[in-house]
């Protein structure tokens, strides 16, 4: 098996470099050499101190591949779809942007797999388009489209360069394989792992929801069990306690959103957990998972909002000495209205990101001690190791809480916007702001 | 920093995912859950109010059933009783007419001896008549054997028929 892999390394070197040769346009694709000294400082850097923040960011972050369970440097390969400088969509496998290259050790012997970045090109029209994940650049570790660079561009470049210098980062351009480009970052709505992971969480969701409607049309008016069962609990669980007692009579309007919110959540903050394939990606802990949440709600409260919650804004119950002439509350209220779902989006984000940031920290803690000789390695291990299990135990708690959290807050302030009438809403909304700081004091 | 800066295809996906899966589940999902959770808890209160009612039936049927228990216990009693007394109403009947039925056979046992009695002397006495008669007739007879006692018979007769 090892051999065989040699062989296909070998085998991909050759093709490289004679790919290379024939020259795609006016970007020369990587030869073996340019590979191999890529991989090197690949090496270089590994053998140095563990790069914490880097390890931590390369976990949390996103990747146009999965990795394959337990294979450190193969990747699930995945679609990437940009839009090219000059308006030209394209669509390719990640695996074409990534090469797996064995280098020797020249101490130990030892072969070991690097997994480097590659120049891709595609042809569309008669022109060549390169791409390539970017490495040392301000775009890192996105896919970037490249240029030569032009005699201007040749200036500035030397220019920011010091004397002997390799490995800067110039802005707008790109260092690949010791050369420097232009780039340019296209539109990317590529596959990446997190959207798979988005796109496997929505599945799961959607037929789960759908198992227990099937259930119904099976079976009537009985009762789950099990697993179902417990699934119902929850439904009824979010939706008697928290759609219906902060909603009332307009709980059904908005139940479908705030049922979907909670269990769309759930289920990400859950796979989250898991730490290979089908899990992993740290969905919730991206802000752009809970910035589209927190807009959505956002967008529900107020294009929905009653004629009695924008006077609430604008000209709410005060006395007038705080509303006239200087707009002391509708500076505050118009404020709330944006710091509400930022609040939203900020806490799943910070919670969720937080956790996982803790358990990589505490796994990495063993290599840091290593450094220090076996029996630190040792001590170090079996801290870390009963730390992350109760990190992650109680991340499963934190996971639901704030799915609850997330979900409990939209229905509060999508009832805010839902107030009508005057006694009866005032209450509501006294109710409703006791029980908000009351959860964000927690 | 790029942890903090929203990515946009993630934005996009995100949106389009999140939507489907909204428009899907908001469609044929949620509502049919939540109709189907209600109508099942309203069918769990309906039940619970049918056992009540069905217990109060119940109760009330039971309450019911032993008041007629005991009704017919009172008229089983009551029957009873009658029944007793009537026993002994016949009985006391029975022995009236029986004693009048046995008055009216001595009575007639009565007569009839008394009938046989009469008879009996009217034979007797027919008997004694006829032992008489001979007596007499042989007397006369052995009187009358002369000639001469014949005359002084019809001599006397004729004599009593004179005075006559």
């Amino acid at each position: 098996m090892k051999k065989l892999k040699h062989i296909l390394t070998l085998l991909l070197l050759a093709v490289g470099t004679l790919a290379s040769r024939a020259e795609f346009g006016d970007i020369p694709l990587l030869t073996g050499e340019e590979k191999q000294h890529i991989a090197r400082e690949m090496q270089q850097e590994e053998e140095g101190d563990v790069d914490v923040k880097e390890t931590i960011f390369h976990h949390l972050g996103d990747g146009y591949g999965w990795e394959v369970p337990f294979m450190h440097v193969y990747r699930i390969p995945l679609p990437v779809m940009v839009k090219a400088e000059d308006g030209k969509w394209f669509c390719f496998s990640s695996s074409k942007l990534t090469e797996v290259v064995a280098i020797e050790d020249m101490e130990t012997g030892k072969v070991k797999e690097y997994l480097i970045p590659v120049i891709h090109q595609e042809v569309k029209d008669g022109k060549t388009y390169s791409f390539v994940i970017a490495h040392t650049s301000a775009h890192k570790n996105k896919v970037v489209e490249i240029f030569p660079l032009s005699a201007e561009d040749q200036k500035i470049v030397e220019a920011q360069l010091g004397e002997g210098e390799e490995n800067v980062v110039i802005d707008g351009y790109v260092n690949v394989g010791g050369k420097y480009y232009r780039e340019y970052r296209p539109l990317d709505i590529s596959i990446t792992k997190n959207v798979l992971a988005l796109l496997i969480a929505a599945v799961i969701v959607t037929a789960l929801v759908m198992i227990l409607v099937s259930f119904y049309k099976r079976k009537g008016l009985h009762a789950p069990r099990k697993g179902m069962g417990f699934f119902e609990m929850l439904i009824s669980f979010i939706y008697d306690g928290i759609i219906k007692s902060t909603l009332g009579k307009k709980a059904d309007k908005f139940a479908p959103y705030l049922l979907t919110c909670f269990f769309f959540i759930l289920i990400m903050n859950l796979l989250g957990l898991i730490v290979i394939f089908p899990g992993g990606a740290n969905l919730t802990g991206n802000i752009a998972i809970t910035l589209v949440l927190a807009l959505l709600t956002f967008v529900i409260t107020n294009v929905l909002g009653t004629k009695h919650y924008w006077k609430e804004i604008f000209w709410p119950d005060v006395p007038l000495l705080l509303k006239f002439p200087i707009p002391i509350m509708q500076i505050i209220e118009v404020f709330g209205i944006f710091t509400k779902p930022a609040a939203l989006c900020v806490r799943l984000f910070a919670n969720m990101m937080g956790g996982h940031m803790i358990v990589i920290t505490l796994t990495l803690l063993i290599f840091i001690f290593a450094a220090f000789g076996a029996a630190a390695m040792g001590g170090a291990t079996v801290v870390s190791v009963l730390f992350s299990i109760f990190m992650l135990l109680l991340d499963v708690l934190v996971s639901f809480i704030q799915a609850y959290v997330f979900t409990l807050l939209s229905a509060i302030f999508i009832s805010m916007g839902q107030e009508e009438g005057h006694g009866h809403g005032k209450e509501a909304h006294d109710q409703a702001n006791t029980e908000e700081t009351a959860i964000e004091n927690k | 920093m790029e942890l903090f800066t929203p990515d946009l295809g993630l934005v996009f996906w995100m949106f389009i995912a999140f939507l489907v899966v909204f428009l899907v589940l908001g469609k044929w999902g949620w509502p049919v859950i939540i109709k189907n959770m209600n109508q099942r808890a309203d069918t769990i209160d309906k039940g619970i109010e049918d056992a009540a009612e069905a217990k109060r039936q119940l109760e009330g049927a039971r309450e019911e059933a032993r008041k007629y228990m005991e009704e017919a216990q009172q008229k089983q009693a009551e029957m009873l009783r009658e029944a007793a007394k009537m026993k002994s109403q016949i009985i006391e009947e029975a022995k009236v007419e029986a004693a009048a039925e046995a008055k009216k056979v001595m009575d007639a046992a009565k007569v009839s001896i008394e009938q046989q009695r009469k008879e009996a002397e009217l034979q007797f006495k027919n008997e004694v008549s006829r032992f008489s008669l001979e007596i007499a007739e042989k007397m006369v007879r052995k009187e009358m054997a002369t000639d001469k006692a014949q005359t002084e018979l019809v001599d006397k007769l004729i004599g009593e028929i004179d005075r006559n």
